[in-house]
């Protein structure tokens, strides 16, 4: 286990050099991009002189390593600077903006997780059958599909032909979102036992996320049948079939672990992705996410909110890269206990 | 014969390819009397080990394709099996082990995890008495069975995953699984040939050893005629898909027939060797379009017309010894 842990600590340190590379390299391109964020701030009419002094306070006239060197002084101290579009400090923007998307993703991932493997176990299974023929013309539909198109599809489907699920925003009219502990409503409505909201939560969850997981999902549940029917051929399989092991144990034990392993580092990263690709979904289905805000910020030029977006985004990811190794090294002792590090 | 644990009967397997089929097994005959220990003796690809997964019903899914013969266990045919039935059979009858250990364990699960499983599906596990002393009770059989394949600290090999065992060693816990639970017929298939020599040696005796304590039926598969005869009371020889010759041990030394037979025998001082290198020249046939006569007579130096026309089949030369050849 010692190895392990000088492993994830090796991996933690390296991981602050990625987000330090990250926060300078959208540092530098949200500046050198044409177009005076302070202008754009203040409006076309704004006196030049409103704007100077814009500048002066935004530090937009220090070169840019100086500039990064205020950034990062703020950042130290809990302070991304202010949005030019929301005039607030950026970091309410984020606190009001990130638990949503945080919900959906949320969602999203245990869509992914179990429905990659349902579907995927069953194609495996059933390999060369109807059933695993139907999966896959399911999965290049699914997988070409951008979720943009589907979201557009529940749109219309569920907001004017069938309304039976609520198609816009987090909450219905006529309720009050829960008081915030995580900011994740159905968490939140949960904590105070308020199911009302819990429930409307919810279902105001389902389609977004839903269009969000589509994608990955198939995509997902073709590696675990393509990893499944790898693993059928080992003898360690045709050993569990001749020491007479019912099938839900061979298929559920000794084929469905080994097989996850390439699946779940997978998932990892489309799940992660789907932080930065639920842009479009939150649009749709009008969802107050970070992923627009952060869309609208590069549209506006807002300094600090794009920089402050781009290094949530980047801390998820690592963070999520982490959780996956973590997933990894436990399914697969190979890694934990030495030899594949 | 009624005391027939295993016959086959004129069994034919083919493997599905992309060039069409591969017709590997070609109307073996074969069978295990009990408590006899049975070599199959041929050289690599001739079609042992699909011999003995036809028996055990784990040919590769899909890619197989069996156009007739008969696998009679106690006289039933495992072929046309219930699953329930094939389900008892492995799960009580038999139990293999197989060619290469590392292969044969699961990477990701313990040891300990992997016999317990053998034990509770072997219906032995299951008896009356709460959950936890029956838990209790597969691991001391478990214990019991590293024990008997002398590993030292099985409590501490339990928790161990195969990666962290050497070649011997799994091959040992391989054996440790397939008797861990009362079985008649135990199918060894080639258990010495990834490990080095000394090793190799030492597990053959384990092997040897544990099938007489326990009164088992022994298949021993292996490609060296020289292990057969250490291990074996009965041996038959392969050549391709086809069983060439048969005899009692003893009788196959002192009176070899099939020119196969005799190829091998030429080979037999060098017991480390892989495979067969004097004695015999040229290689297995293409089992795509294998010859039409003798499979044998393309590298055989008695071969004449007839063996290209025809397939000999085994003659009895008496005393339980058959062989399948024009010449002898
Ligand atoms: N799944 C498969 N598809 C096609 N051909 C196969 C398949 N499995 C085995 N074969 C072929 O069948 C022949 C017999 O293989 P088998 O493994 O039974 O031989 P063997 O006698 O056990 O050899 P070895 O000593 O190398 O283990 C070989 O030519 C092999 O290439
Ligand atoms: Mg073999």
């Amino acid at each position: 286990m010692n190895k392990l842990h000088r492993y994830f600590l090796k991996r933690l340190f390296y991981s602050i050099f990625v987000l330090i590379g990250l926060s300078i390299v959208i540092f530098v391109i949200a500046r050198v991009v044409p177009g005076d964020p302070a202008r754009m701030a203040l409006g076309p009419r704004a006196p030049q002189f409103a704007v100077d002094a814009l500048r002066e306070e935004m530090h937009l006239n220090n070169n840019l390593p100086t500039q990064y060197f205020y950034w990062v002084k703020g950042v130290a101290t809990g302070d991304l600077g202010k949005s030019l579009v929301t005039k607030r400090n950026v970091t309410e923007d984020i606190k009001e903006f990130l638990p949503a998307t945080l919900e959906l993703v949320a969602l999203s991932a245990v869509f992914v997780i179990m429905f990659s493997i349902l579907f995927g176990a069953l194609a495996a299974r059933h390999k060369d059958k109807w059933i695993d023929s139907l999966i896959r013309v399911m999965a290049y539909t699914g997988v070409a599909m951008p979720s943009f198109v589907l979201a557009v599809l529940f749109l219309l489907f569920f907001g004017y032909i069938w309304p039976v699920i609520p198609v816009l925003g987090r909450l219905s009219a006529g309720l009050y979102a829960p008081p915030t502990f995580t900011g994740l409503y159905t968490i939140d409505s949960l904590l105070v036992g308020d199911l009302e909201v819990f429930w409307d939560a919810l279902k105001h969850l389902l389609l977004p996320a839903l269009a969000l997981a589509v994608g990955p999902l198939f995509q997902e549940a073709r590696i675990v049948r393509s990893s499944m029917t790898d693993n059928m051929t080992k003898d360690y399989l045709a050993s569990a079939v001749a020491f007479g092991m019912p099938d839900r144990v061979v298929m559920g034990k000794y084929l469905l672990k080994p097989s996850m392993i390439p699946a779940v580092s997978v998932m990892g990263l489309d799940i992660a992705a789907m932080m930065g690709n639920a842009f479009l979904v939150e649009v749709i289905f009008n969802w107050p996410g970070i992923s627009r805000f952060g869309m609208e910020a590069m549209l506006h030029k807002d300094l600090n909110a794009i920089s402050a977006v781009i290094v949530v985004f980047g801390l998820i990811f690592v963070l999520v890269n982490i959780l996956v190794d973590l997933i990894v090294a436990y399914l697969d002792p190979r890694i934990r206990l030495g030899g594949g590090v | 014969m009624g005391n027939h644990i295993l016959d086959i009967r004129d069994l034919y397997v083919w493997y599905r390819t992309y060039e069409g089929y591969s017709k590997v097994l070609d109307g073996v005959d074969f069978n295990v009397n009990k408590g006899e220990k049975v070599g199959l003796v041929g050289e690599a690809g001739c079609g042992k080990t699909t011999t003995m997964r036809s028996v055990l019903g784990i040919l590769p899914e899909g890619q197989f394709h069996i156009p007739k013969g008969e696998i009679l266990y106690h006289g039933e045919n495992i072929l046309k099996m219930k699953p329930q039935e094939l389900h008892k059979i492995r799960s009580e009858g038999m139990s293999m082990i197989f060619q290469e250990p590392s292969a044969a364990l699961n990477p990701v699960f313990t040891i300990g995890s992997q016999i317990f499983d053998v034990i509770k599906y072997s219906g032995e596990g299951n008896s009356a008495g709460s959950r936890s002393k029956n838990k209790e009770k597969i691991r001391e059989k478990a214990i019991q069975a590293i024990r008997e394949v002398y590993i030292p600290d099985p409590e501490r090999i339990l928790e161990c995953y195969p990666n962290q065992l050497s070649g011997g060693m799994k091959q040992r816990i391989c054996i440790a699984m397939a008797i861990v639970t009362e079985r008649e017929l135990l199918i060894a298939d080639e258990p010495g040939t990834s490990l080095d020599v000394t090793i190799q040696d030492q597990v053959h005796r384990l092997l040897r050893d544990l099938v007489d304590k326990k009164g088992m039926s022994l298949v021993m598969i292996t490609h060296s005629l020289g292990v057969a005869r250490e291990m074996t009371d009965r041996i038959y020889v392969m050549y391709a898909g086809n069983i060439v010759e048969i005899a009692d041990t003893k009788e196959l030394f002192a009176n070899p027939l099939h020119p196969y037979t005799l190829g091998l025998l030429a080979s037999v001082p060098k017991l480390t060797g892989g495979g067969v290198t004097e004695g015999i020249y040229g290689q297995i046939p293409d089992y795509l379009n294998p010859p039409k006569g003798c499979r044998f007579y393309p590298r055989c130096d008695r071969a004449d017309h007839s063996c290209q026309q025809e397939k000999p089949p085994l003659r009895d030369m008496g005393d339980g010894h058959y062989t399948a050849c024009f010449k002898v």
